[in-house]
């Protein structure tokens, strides 16, 4: 059911390089819990709402009072790379 | 699509506009943390765990979001959904630092609406993201090889307003965004500066033969960044539609990016595949449901809107539309005509000044920050339907009061620019001026009225403006023997 | 006092208040056991004790801390080389409210990388061996932190639970571990697996150590964690000595196939044991936990796919060194970074969520959610309590399952369902079994799940059962 243009394509929505080794591999693999994984779709689940929390809770909301940010030595300290006050990334024109 | 017509007569194509609106709100803090907003701050220096998305962090809904959020709903009629929910639309970019965006998706907080015959289709709340600046070593912008994020603004809140497909102009475009951001601005939820990047709008377009009702194929139309380039843009891209549709070709949906040195339009689509944001719940977040509370609180809150105020300034004071609208749409002067109100008796005067005059002087600066009182502004108003002081006249007044304030009193006694109320001393000063234009008297014997105003011109630049044109008419046509 | 390591954490801690034991003493002690560590168990290790922790709860009895929770200026790496040396400025909730009750930090532990496993062989840092034979696995994902009270390197320690990850690596070391209710520990700082299944939680060598560490995590809620809840009760040290009248349900589904014999024979003689104390043993239904696993194999790679979106290479982290161009510095820096199980999950997630599979995947898995949570409240109609064994099978040998990703998928069967459906649940030893294949006698864990909230009872009947089991685990701890 998923094929090799499947996890490529997956690949590339995830921002993850795979070589062609790890495709072939990852290909398998998926597959094979995939397969293990779509016995869901045996079960009637007509009517059945979503649960995308256990809790049931709502607004957990803060009051708009500012809190000290971090030094933005601390906010870079951990950047791979630093240029101008901010964080470098190649850009994303080039 | 075929569109031909089938005589061969050019096709009647009609636009169909939607817009895509994103305020930033004008809260103290960001959507989801408690750094406080930033406006013009150095980079980075207001950031936190949970806005530049490190390891382990998480985000909490800002209460305030949510109650400006209700009330620009309310502002727009729109229905508040008793349970909203936020989901997270995952892409990667360098100014998304979580590697997604927490937006509202299918269960906003306000849906549907109307302002001013335009629907809305919904309201929803999400995060801003970070500033990218492309800042290669040779500082172009294209081809630039390095970038470099600023997180300050990123989880700024904003509220996205969504129109349904009902402008079918440019013009219609801008002037509907204008009363939007008078409306915004009204309810002060939002500084609306399009040049800050506080509005910002884009706008889908697409084009039909009129008469149908289906859709054509959209294209949407990136960060027009003022109402100038809104319009320029949608024109431009209604006319490229058209001639794409009349030249038997197809539109195709995609987003576009309009340039406004070059007019031109390019497509942003980039090579990669189309996007696919994979929304879901964020399971970080719980549901926002609106209490009795919060929406008493918002109701609260909520002011006179500028439309019904322009109906108010034309029902109660017999304003006319137009100053009624330019009063009400830039909030800011409606106050200031407020406020020098009950110091005269002469509404549509004032009204008049205010956004004549005194807007050609400030232009789109708040009144209430110059040295001009409200009460002065009034007081010459009354000055001039006395005709203590001519229109002329009162204009040098209105500008040194606005330079350096004082009063108009003050100032027309401290220069002299009181009407010329002595009729014989005026009417010496026109017999001379009759006698140096015997040209202009003479065609106006045969009857060429227009004429007159070379003989007025002189009198006004004899008297420095301080002659009432009237009265001056009145007797040149009485020197010449002619009556009024 | 020679050494203080014997003793457990609550007697420690009484000593300390009586002011017959130095708390730095006892850090020291486990300092330097920690130091000694041949179990691969830490990553980082403090190199003195904290300046005061005078006048607080717990006097100074040191904790170990799953390495994916976030320590201000400490290595915290969640197992991940994209982690390698990054030290947060901050420090996750519950590791600051431990630390202000008196329970400092001794060291990080190792994990597999961002709790996807259940072995621990999937840590960037070289897997966990087991303390009762050092050619087995300890369980995982939090294996560094049972491994290291099991091995008495730790009084006490903090792991995650999504899926079992403290339940099943407490089983295979023969330790106590609690999976809470969600919500009821706040997440903030801890490194997101899946968030809507990811729980905070205590491991101890025996109930009372693991009530009296629960007791501190938990409390007011947490107002940087939107999910997090106001606990309802004070947290007891459990007392209870029978099991009068309370009705634990065995469910056919959890309790049969898949179940290694000598891991059922260690159950079923504890469910005698249950009895002889007054309680009633009875089979229950739970119908939808067959589809668990699946459903949770959607839930938590998906949820994960988008929580490490934000390893990326920008703001924090390696980023892969030929990165010239923006795309690859993201592919390269992310193939690089996560190990080839986070790699899977992202790539199972991110294909659930995905255009056209979502209803077929995400929204059918959030439905058979429901279900679950159904069917335990069924449950809990009838019965106190849902008893299983924790782990379907004891420590299995390094390398044993690395090369079948499904079959280590299975290691949860018994307790995804719980997590699913966001209920707490204990496991506690429950003596030793054979493996299947042969070899010396290994710890299995009897697992008893509650109702949300009600932790006090669970460790109750927890506590209830420890006595009369009478593990020793001692031989472990030199
Ligand atoms: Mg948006
Ligand atoms: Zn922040």
């Amino acid at each position: 059911m998923i094929d090799r243009e499947d996890v490529l394509h997956v690949a590339r929505l995830a921002r993850l390089e795979l070589s062609e080794d790890e495709v072939i591999q990852m290909t398998g693999e998926l597959a094979k819990v995939l397969e293990h994984i779509a016995r869901i779709g045996e079960l009637d689940l007509d009517g059945v709402p979503p649960t995308s929390h256990v809790v049931e809770l709502t607004n957990a909301l803060r009051p708009d009072v500012p809190r000290p940010s971090l030094d933005p030595e601390v906010a870079l300290a951990s950047a791979p790379a630093v240029a101008d006050g901010g964080f470098a990334v190649p850009s994303p024109q080039a | 699509m075929s569109v031909s017509a089938p005589d061969g007569a050019k096709l009647q194509l009609e636009p169909v506009i939607g817009l895509e609106i994103h305020v930033q709100l004008l809260t103290q803090t960001k959507m989801f943390c408690s750094c406080a907003l930033s406006f013009g701050e150095p980079p980075n220096t207001r950031t936190c765990p949970v806005c530049l998305g490190l390891p382990g962090s998480l985000p909490v809904v800002n209460e305030r979001a949510i109650h400006f959020g209700l009330m620009i709903g309310m502002a727009l009629g729109s229905e508040l959904a008793p349970r909203s929910i936020f989901h997270r639309k995952n892409y990667f970019y360098p100014d998304l630092p979580k590697g997604y965006q927490i937006s509202q998706y299918d269960e906003p907080l306000c849906l549907g609406g109307d302002l001013d015959g335009v629907r809305i289709h919904r309201v929803h709340l999400e995060e801003d993201a970070a500033k990218l600046t492309h800042a290669g070593a040779t500082g172009r912008i294209q081809g630039s090889s390095r970038s470099v994020v600023d997180f300050n603004r990123g989880g700024t809140p904003l509220a996205e307003i969504v129109t349904e497909p009902d402008i079918r102009t440019a013009e219609q475009a801008s002037d509907w965004l204008k009363l939007l951001r008078a409306t915004l601005r009204r309810l002060g939820v939002s500084n609306v500066n399009m040049d800050e990047g506080s509005l910002r709008c884009d706008a889908n377009i697409s084009v039909r033969p009129v008469g149908t009702t289906t859709l054509g194929t959209k294209t949407e139309l990136k960060n027009m960044n003022s109402f100038r380039f809104i319009e320029r843009g949608i024109n431009a891209e209604i006319a490229r539609q058209r001639a794409l549709i009349e030249a038997g070709e197809a539109v195709v949906q995609e987003t576009l990016h309009f340039d406004p040195t070059t007019e031109q339009i390019t497509s942003l689509r980039s090579k990669e595949e189309a996007h696919d944001y994979r929304y879901f719940p964020d399971p970080d977040l719980i549901p926002v449901a609106i209490t009795p509370e919060m929406l008493e609180a918002a109701r609260a809150a909520m002011p006179e809107l500028p439309a019904a105020r322009a109906e108010r300034f034309e029902r109660e004071l017999g304003l006319t539309g137009d100053s009624a609208h330019q009063l009400a749409f830039r909030g800011e002067l409606g106050d200031f005509f407020e406020a020098g109100l009950p110091h005269t008796g002469h509404a549509q005067q004032l009204a008049t000044w205010v956004t004549g005059e005194l807007v050609r002087h400030l232009g789109d600066a708040d009144p209430a920050s110059s040295p001009l009182r409200p009460d002065g502004m009034a007081a010459l108003v009354e000055l001039v339907a006395a005709r203590k002081v001519t229109q002329t006249a009162a204009k040098d007044v209105l500008a040194e009061l606005v330079a350096n304030g004082g009063s108009p009193e003050e100032v027309i006694a401290a220069r002299g620019l009181g009407a010329i109320d002595d009729s014989d001393q005026l009417a010496g000063i026109v017999a001379a001026a009759i006698a140096g234009n015997t040209d202009a008297a003479e065609k106006i014997r045969a009857g060429n009225r227009k004429a007159i105003g070379a003989i007025i011109g002189q009198v006004m630049r004899q008297t420095n403006g301080r002659a009432d044109g009237g009265e001056i008419t009145r007797l040149v046509l009485e020197q010449l023997g002619l009556d009024g | 006092m020679t050494d203080p390591t014997g003793l457990s954490a609550l007697d420690a801690s009484r000593l300390i208040e009586a002011g017959e034991l130095d708390p730095t003493d006892l850090f020291d002690a486990y300092r330097e056991r920690a130091a000694t560590d041949e179990l691969n168990a830490f990553t980082w290790v403090a190199d003195a004790a904290p300046p005061s922790v005078s006048g607080t709860a717990l006097g100074g009895v040191p904790l170990g801390v799953k390495d994916l929770f976030c320590t201000e200026g400490v290595p915290s790496q969640a197992g991940s080389r994209i982690l390698e040396g990054y030290r947060p400025p901050y420090t996750a909730s519950v590791v600051a409210r431990l630390a202000a009750a008196g329970a400092p930090l001794l060291g990080k532990t190792n994990q597999d990388e961002f709790a996807m496993g259940s072995s621990n062989e999937n840590s960037a840092f070289g897997p966990v061996l087991n303390p009762w034979d050092h050619g087995r696995v300890p369980g995982g994902s939090s294996g560094g932190s049972a491994a290291a009270v099991a091995a008495g390197l730790v009084p006490w320690a903090l792991g995650t639970d999504t899926g079992g990850s403290i339940r099943q690596p407490a089983s295979l070391c023969g330790i106590v571990g609690l999976k809470p209710t969600y919500g009821a520990v706040s997440r903030y700082g801890m490194i997101a697996f899946a968030s809507s299944l990811d729980q905070a939680g205590p491991f101890g060598r025996d109930v009372t150590d693991t009530a009296l560490l629960f007791r501190h995590m938990v409390g007011d809620r947490d107002s940087c964690d939107s999910t997090s809840v106001t606990y309802p009760a004070k947290v007891e040290l459990p007392r209870a000595r029978r099991l009068d009248g309370i009705r634990l349900g065995v469910p056919a589904e959890l309790s049969g196939d898949g179940i290694e014999p000598g891991v059922l024979a260690a159950f079923e003689a504890t469910l005698d044991l249950a009895r002889s104390l007054g309680a009633s043993v009875d089979a229950c239904r739970l119908p939808h936990a067959p589809h668990a696993l699946s459903a949770y194999y959607v839930i938590a790679p998906a949820e994960c796919s988008s929580n490490l979106a934000r390893f990326d290479g920008v703001r924090f982290g390696m980023r892969a060194p030929e990165s010239t161009d923006l795309i690859s510095m993201y592919t390269r820096t992310r193939h690089d970074g996560f190990g080839p199980e986070v790699k899977r999950r992202i790539m199972l997630g991110t294909y659930a969520l995905s255009s056209g599979y979502y209803d077929a995947f995400y929204g059918r898995a959030q439905r058979v959610r429901t279900k679950i949570s159904d069917d335990f409240r069924a449950v809990f109609d009838d019965f106190d309590f849902v008893v299983t064994p924790t782990s379907p099978a004891v420590a299995f040998e390094l390398g044993a399952k690395t090369g079948d990703p499904l079959s280590m998928y299975l290691n949860d069967v018994c307790t995804v369902p719980m997590s699913l459906a966001g209920i707490p649940a204990i496991s506690i030893p429950n003596g030793l079994a054979r493996p299947p294949a042969g070899g010396s006698e290994l710890p299995t864990g009897f697992q008893i799940a509650g109702p949300a909230f009600s932790e006090n009872r669970i460790l109750d009947a927890a506590y209830a059962l420890e006595r009369e089991l009478a593990f020793d685990s001692s031989r472990v701890r030199p």
